[in-house]
């Protein structure tokens, strides 16, 4: 048997990060919901980005910043937020969604 | 490597045999919830913890799933994982068992062999194993209690083995060796560092570390799937040549080898082949020793690897014989023959046309004993001379 299949994974295992095959779907569509970040609150504590499940909080420096391409809307980094500073809009209230 | 020096022998059970197996791998992070035969691993591991020898980290869990999910993730870490389980506990993580072998997490896991859910038995038989055959594990089964310390040191060489990343099942009969006390050389810690220290030499493996986001196991569509799954099936092939490389080195530094993936017993002259698995073969190779007195050409061939199966060795082992016998700790469902009968059958177009008898004997806690031993090689023999045979035949249920 010939493979012509290029590996698309470096790894043995199904490993991936935020350059390469973890953010490569559409996943921004699934929204329904949007976070929105008090950014003067933000003590840039990183629970956000610990629980984010495709991984989309970016990190600004001294505060995050959502990736909207890939967020799903699911509302953990709202739960998760010891300061209450997320909230979660709905995607109704946006024109550019 | 340098021969290793004579341990100090014991007389210890097959449960604790695994646990000192483990304890000499130095585990990161070990869970086990107690299920009978194998509580007693579990117990001794802690034992070791508390006594100093190990500074393993002993994670209490709520249940058998917990406990899979525990080790596979310490390993996705970075750590090196045991834990050990029997029977309703294994199928009770059977999807964190299908993770973990996903995730090509090599975990390592002692089980103590026992009769799956459905009949409520408390008794040994090697149903588990087969429950466990489709799920991309490496699966060992062994023979005595020396085989099981010795064979978990091994699976952590095989399961990190670079190549191969694939979580390791040791198998051993429950109740038959589970709580059978034996004398056992258990290796001095030095040989057995020295004998893992190769796997420190490999590149490292990705792990999570918190503040750098990584996933595994979610890049699961379409040719990315296929992918992953064809590498995993490709590692377990290169796993069948790599147990016998490992067996052969552990043989030279402790002087005790197995035959890797199958363990050969007089076959290079026998007519006939008898093909066995774990506890039951010590008793099948005095009977064949016996029915060679008697004149018999008769053979043994122990089944040490089920997962990947031996397909070369085997073929090789059983080619050129005229008829042979396997005996079945299990049932085939909608077979209705031995589950390795059936797989040994599959090597048909290697082995070619020959009688091929299947024997299931021995479940829950029934002996396999001498006389039935004596029974299949004299009817293997007969349909080796051309006598009509049966093909199935439970044992216990003709007599």
């Amino acid at each position: 048997m010939v493979i012509k299949h290029k590996f698309i994974l470096k790894t043995e295992n199904a490993w991936s990060d935020a350059n390469e095959g973890l953010l490569c779907m559409d996943t921004g569509s699934w929204r329904t919901a949007r976070p929105v970040l008090d950014k003067e609150k933000c003590n840039y504590c990183g629970l956000c980005a610990l629980y984010c499940p495709p991984q989309c909080m970016k990190d600004m420096g001294d505060y995050y910043e959502v990736d909207l391409a890939y967020c799903k809307g699911c509302g953990v980094c709202a739960k998760e937020c010891p300061r209450d500073v997320i909230s979660m809009v709905p995607e109704g209230e946006f024109t550019d969604g | 490597m340098a021969k290793a020096q004579k341990g100090q022998v014991r007389v210890i059970t097959g449960n604790a045999a695994a646990a000192y197996g483990a304890m000499l791998c130095r585990p990161d992070v070990a869970t086990s919830y107690p299920i009978t035969p194998m509580s007693e691993v579990a117990e001794q591991l802690s034992a070791f913890r508390a006594d100093g020898l190990v500074d393993t980290e002993m994670v209490e869990v709520e249940g058998e799933n917990s406990a899979m999910n525990v080790v596979t993730a310490a390993s996705m870490a970075g750590g090196r994982v045991f834990t050990a389980t029997s029977s309703w506990g294994l199928v009770f993580m059977y999807d964190a068992v299908q993770q973990a072998s996903g995730f090509r997490a090599p975990v390592v896991m002692a089980i103590a062999n026992r009769e799956t859910p459905g009949i409520l038995a408390v008794s040994g038989g090697q149903q588990d194993i087969i429950s466990m055959r489709d799920t991309g594990w490496i699966q060992i089964i062994v023979e005595d209690c020396q085989e099981i310390l010795d064979s978990v040191i091994m699976a952590f060489r095989l399961a990190e083995d670079f190549d191969i990343q694939l979580p390791v099942m040791v198998n051993y009969d429950g109740f038959y060796l589970s709580y059978l006390a034996t004398a056992v050389e258990i290796p001095e810690r030095e040989d057995a560092d020295q004998f893992l220290a190769p796997l420190k030499q490999q590149p490292e493996r990705p792990r999570l570390v918190p503040g750098e986001p990584l996933s595994c196991g979610t890049h699961g569509i379409e040719i990315g799937f296929m992918e992953l799954r064809y590498k995993h099936c490709a590692a377990l092939e290169r796993a069948t040549a790599k147990l016998d490389e490992i067996d052969k080195e552990f043989g030279e530094i402790f002087g005790r080898s197995y035959g890797g993936q199958i363990e050969e017993y007089r076959t290079e002259d026998a007519e006939i082949v008898l093909v066995t698995s774990g506890s039951a073969t010590g008793t099948a190779r005095t009977v064949v020793d016996a029915k060679r007195a008697e004149g018999i050409k008769v053979g043994l061939v122990k089944l040490r690897l089920f997962r990947p199966f031996p397909r070369k060795r085997l073929a090789e082992a059983l080619k050129g014989k005229k008829a042979i016998g396997v005996i079945d700790r299990s049932v085939g469902f909608g077979w209705n023959c031995g589950p390795m009968y059936m797989e040994i059958r599959a090597l048909t177009p290697e082995i070619g046309i020959i009688p091929m008898l299947s024997y299931i004997d021995g479940l829950a806690n029934l002996d396999i004993t001498i006389p039935h031993i004596e029974r299949v090689i004299d009817e293997v023999s007969a349909a080796a001379q051309g006598k009509p045979y049966q093909e199935v035949t439970w044992i216990p249920m003709e007599e």
